[in-house]
């Protein structure tokens, strides 16, 4: 692999509780390059902060420390807030799990990914609409003209997801970090837009960052796999070795997990070590 | 301390009452931190305080004894507020007028909130006609402007301060079932609600063992920001004579009796005007900081 | 022990009616768990909220443990069906104690030894003494879900109806609460109505699987043949293949 797009090094973010600081994400660390690259955990395991805190959307009073965040040559420590600003977009995107909460509600869907364009590319009206058209057929949208015209609530939660995906792509990203994005979905759905996503991604020759709960769904859409417990990585494995897993964290994860052909009576619960949350501390 | 600290805050109460008290001390550790709420409850308890206590902090007979030598005299250590225009102790009339303010304000609490829940919580809960009949009803009383109708009340039903109470009371309550009603078609859908109703719990009992506790909070916030507004309609009422009547020291009442004399003799007025306004004030700090805990709870 | 048939399922009057489900026809034998799955607003849940009498239907019987009932039931129709809810945020009373959530289904029965039943279903459950007074925002998400059973199982009903109990929690918890209910079904004879959009979860706990698709059952098939994909609708073969995840070639 060549230069990683965005390195990760010893990333902690903080936030003040009532009884002390609350360590939502220990000392994270790794490399992200032209793959896809999958963070699974459980609800609290600090893989949406670690997403977050990329993106520069750890606001207050939640604190971001690392020894480095850099993306290409660009060091996000020390980035303002509105150096964020110019970043998101064009060269950081993030798809979020609910595109019903995304979109403008009042703004139909294809002003929205042409304001986009006229923000990061400062193009003219015109050229903005026709990129804009173009991403909407990219997403496999089948009549981009009347989606452009469209308003949020009048598209489904699949095509709402697509114009996410078309809006977050529209400026070029070099990164794109999608947290949970299908999960809102039907699962007959989910693959039609993870495959459109991973299309464009690899297209493209862009970083994608995947954040999800779904084992299965990591495992089989990505190429490595962190696994997160308690603010931690716990492990980093081949997404296709996943069933390989040493930890015994992420063993008994895969074996909690419910199997269509492999009926057991029980299935194995999860018994939680508190020494792994020692592990890297 | 501590140990009742401790007894309050166990993460895993051993009773009820235990589980209660811990909520509120919780709630109250929380509310406790805004500064001003801290002084609208003060303030409040202070007026509590003034009315129960108020014969041993002036003297009842003062308050009606008509002294016409000594009338409309300064602010001196025998009259601290000085005397009106028939010679009467400021000081004795504004400390046992928070005994009528007081009342008038609890007389109305006690009418607007079991009307206001008794009608907006079946419009809410049953919807469909039952809903638009009694909303219709409330619309009747809402298109009246407040005072208007607390006026045209007072006339009619004659001066006295039952009679302001009413007056109020049947002016104040329509926001009170408006707002139960709104409250309750939020909760109406929401699954513990299908829950009780699966377990097989009637109507009634729903909407007084689920929805009620739910209700009352907003109904009890909203209530003391309402206040201000109800103890100045009472002093309104009184100012205009359809409230308290003389010799009572409503201190609306006191505000008019001293509007003939408010340039020469400023406090005659001004004293019972300013106790007017620092206890509505009270009320309203007090209220908005019931609401930022409601709000920080939620 | 839950007959529907011919059930049809609509969502307003008159013109503007929207007919939910379309002839729906299912038997569930005593003891058997039947599952539905289906992409959302497939009418799945629709189903679900009429047999638990919480919707009206339009067309149709739904005869529960040999009784023809509707949407007005009696105290003892309600007794025998019980229902466990998809969010165990939304499905607890915000401001209620788990001892009062238990209380309320042994004071509207008035069922006797009310204190000994909160206990013993709190056990049950798996929850200790120290949840009894805690309030949901006390409990996690799996306790919640606990709760939510053992308020459902106090009544001793024989038919439980679960709503997709286990999507809105952890793996690890999942794991925990679909065991607790293949237990609780083991040991109490419960006759289970299950809907999911998760076919793994389904075909876990139960033996029998309908699928269903733009308000109809297309498809009733056993979980057996459903792991062997032998399967005949199209639409089924279609979940079988998003259920085995995202396909990289």
């Amino acid at each position: 692999m060549t230069e990683p797009l965005l390195t990760v090094r010893n990333l902690s973010v903080t936030y003040p509780g009532d009884d002390g600081d609350v360590r939502a994400v220990r000392n994270v660390s790794f490399t992200l390059g032209r793959e896809r690259l999958g963070i699974v955990g459980e609800s609290g395991s600090g893989k949406s902060t670690t997403g977050r805190a990329i993106m520069g959307l750890v606001g207050h009073p939640g604190r971001i420390a690392a020894d480095e965040l850099r993306l290409g040559d660009t060091d996000l420590r020390s980035l303002s807030e509105s150096g964020f600003r110019r970043l998101r977009g064009k060269r950081i995107a993030m798809v979020l799990q609910d595109p019903k909460y995304s979109l403008d509600p009042v703004m139909t869907v294809g002003q929205q990914i042409a304001e986009t364009h006229r923000t990061h590319l400062r193009s003219n009206k015109r050229d903005a609409k026709r990129a804009a058209l173009e991403m909407l057929e990219a997403v496999q949208i089948r009549d981009p003209e009347r989606v452009y015209t469209m308003y949020p609530h009048q598209v489904s939660g699949g095509m709402g997801q697509r114009v996410m995906i078309a809006m977050m792509l529209i400026a070029g990203p070099e990164i794109l970090i999608a947290d949970e994005p299908t999960s809102a979905l039907d699962v007959t759905v989910q693959t039609q837009v993870l495959s459109i996503m991973d299309e464009l991604v690899r297209s493209r020759g862009m970083g994608l960052l995947l954040v999800s709960h779904n084992l299965h769904l990591v495992s089989s859409f990505c190429d490595r796999v962190l696994v997160m417990y308690a603010g931690q990585v716990l492990e980093t494995c081949e997404a296709g070795k996943l069933s390989e897993a040493k930890h015994p964290y992420t063993r008994g994860l895969l074996a909690a997990l419910p199997q269509l052909g492999h009926r057991r009576p029980e299935l194995p619960q999860l018994q939680r070590d508190p020494a792994w949350m020692a592990d890297l501390a | 301390m501590t140990a009742a600290r401790t007894w309050l805050l166990d993460p895993a109460p051993a009773s009820r009452m235990q589980a209660r008290c811990g909520r509120w001390f919780r709630a109250w550790l929380g509310f406790r931190r805004n500064k001003l709420a801290m002084t609208g409850l003060g303030i409040v308890l202070l007026l509590v305080l003034m009315a129960v206590f108020a014969p041993l902090i002036a003297d009842r007979q003062a308050t009606t004894l008509q002294d016409l030598g000594n009338r409309l005299q300064p602010v001196s250590w025998q009259h601290l507020f000085g005397t009106d225009e028939l010679g009467r102790d400021i000081f004795a009339r504004v400390v046992f007028g928070s005994r009528i303010t007081l009342t008038i304000v609890a007389m109305v609490a006690l009418i607007v909130v079991p009307v206001g829940l008794a009608i907006g919580l079946p419009a809410g809960y049953f919807g469909g006609i039952v809903d638009k009949v009694l909303m219709r009803l409330t619309d009747i009383f809402l298109a009246f402007p407040r005072l208007v109708l607390a006026l045209a009340f007072a006339a009619a039903l004659g001066p006295g301060i039952e009679n302001a109470v009413i007056a109020i009371a049947l002016t104040a309550w329509p926001p009170y079932a408006r707002l139960a009603r709104a409250e309750t078609m939020t909760r109406r859908r929401a699954e513990f609600i299908q829950a009780a109703e699966l377990q097989g719990a009637s109507a009634l009992r729903i909407i007084a063992t689920q929805i009620v506790p739910l209700c009352l909070s907003s109904v009890i916030i909203r209530l003391t920001l309402d206040m201000a507004g109800i103890i100045l309609t009472a002093a309104g009422l009184g100012f205009l004579g359809l409230g308290a009547q003389p010799p009572a020291p409503e201190w609306g009442a006191m505000v008019s009796s001293g509007r003939q004399v408010l340039l020469d003799q400023w406090w005659v007025a001004t004293i019972p005007g300013l106790a007017i306004f620092i206890v509505s004030l009270g009320f309203n700090l007090l209220g908005d900081g019931l609401r930022d805990a409601g709000d920080s709870r939620s | 022990m839950i007959g529907l048939d011919n059930v049809t399922i609509a969502y307003g009057t008159g013109t503007r009616a929207v007919i939910a489900v379309h002839d729906f026809t299912l038997s569930v034998p005593e003891g058997e768990a039947v599952g539905l799955v289906g992409e959302s607003g497939s009418g799945k849940s629709t189903v679900l909220r009429a047999v638990a009498g919480l919707i009206p239907h339009a067309k149709g019987e739904i005869a529960l443990a040999g009784v023809r009932v509707d949407r007005r039931r009696t105290t003892a129709q309600r007794k025998t069906t019980q229902m466990v809810f998809q969010d165990p945020y939304g499905s607890l009373h915000p401001n209620q104690t788990v001892d009062q959530i238990l209380a309320l289904p042994v004071a509207i029965h008035r069922l006797d030894r009310g204190e000994a039943r909160i206990v013993q279903a709190l056990t049950e459950v798996g929850l200790g003494r120290e949840h009894r007074y805690r309030y949901p925002h006390q409990l996690s998400g799996g306790q919640r879900q606990r709760v939510a059973i053992a308020r459902a199982l106090i009544l001793e009903p024989r038919i439980l109806l679960l709503d997709e109990p286990t999507s809105a929690l952890d793996v690890s918890v999942q794991a925990e609460i679909l065991n607790l209910l293949a237990r609780l079904r083991r040991e109490r004879g419960l006759t289970l109505l299950m809907v999911s959009h998760d076919l793994a979860v389904i075909a876990h706990l139960c033996e029998r699987i309908g699928v269903m698709s733009a308000g109809r059952l297309v498809e009733i098939t056993t979980a057996t043949a459903m792991a062997k994909s032998q399967v005949t609708h199209d639409y089924t073969r279609e979940l079988l293949r998003s259920n085995a995840g995202f396909d990289r070639s």
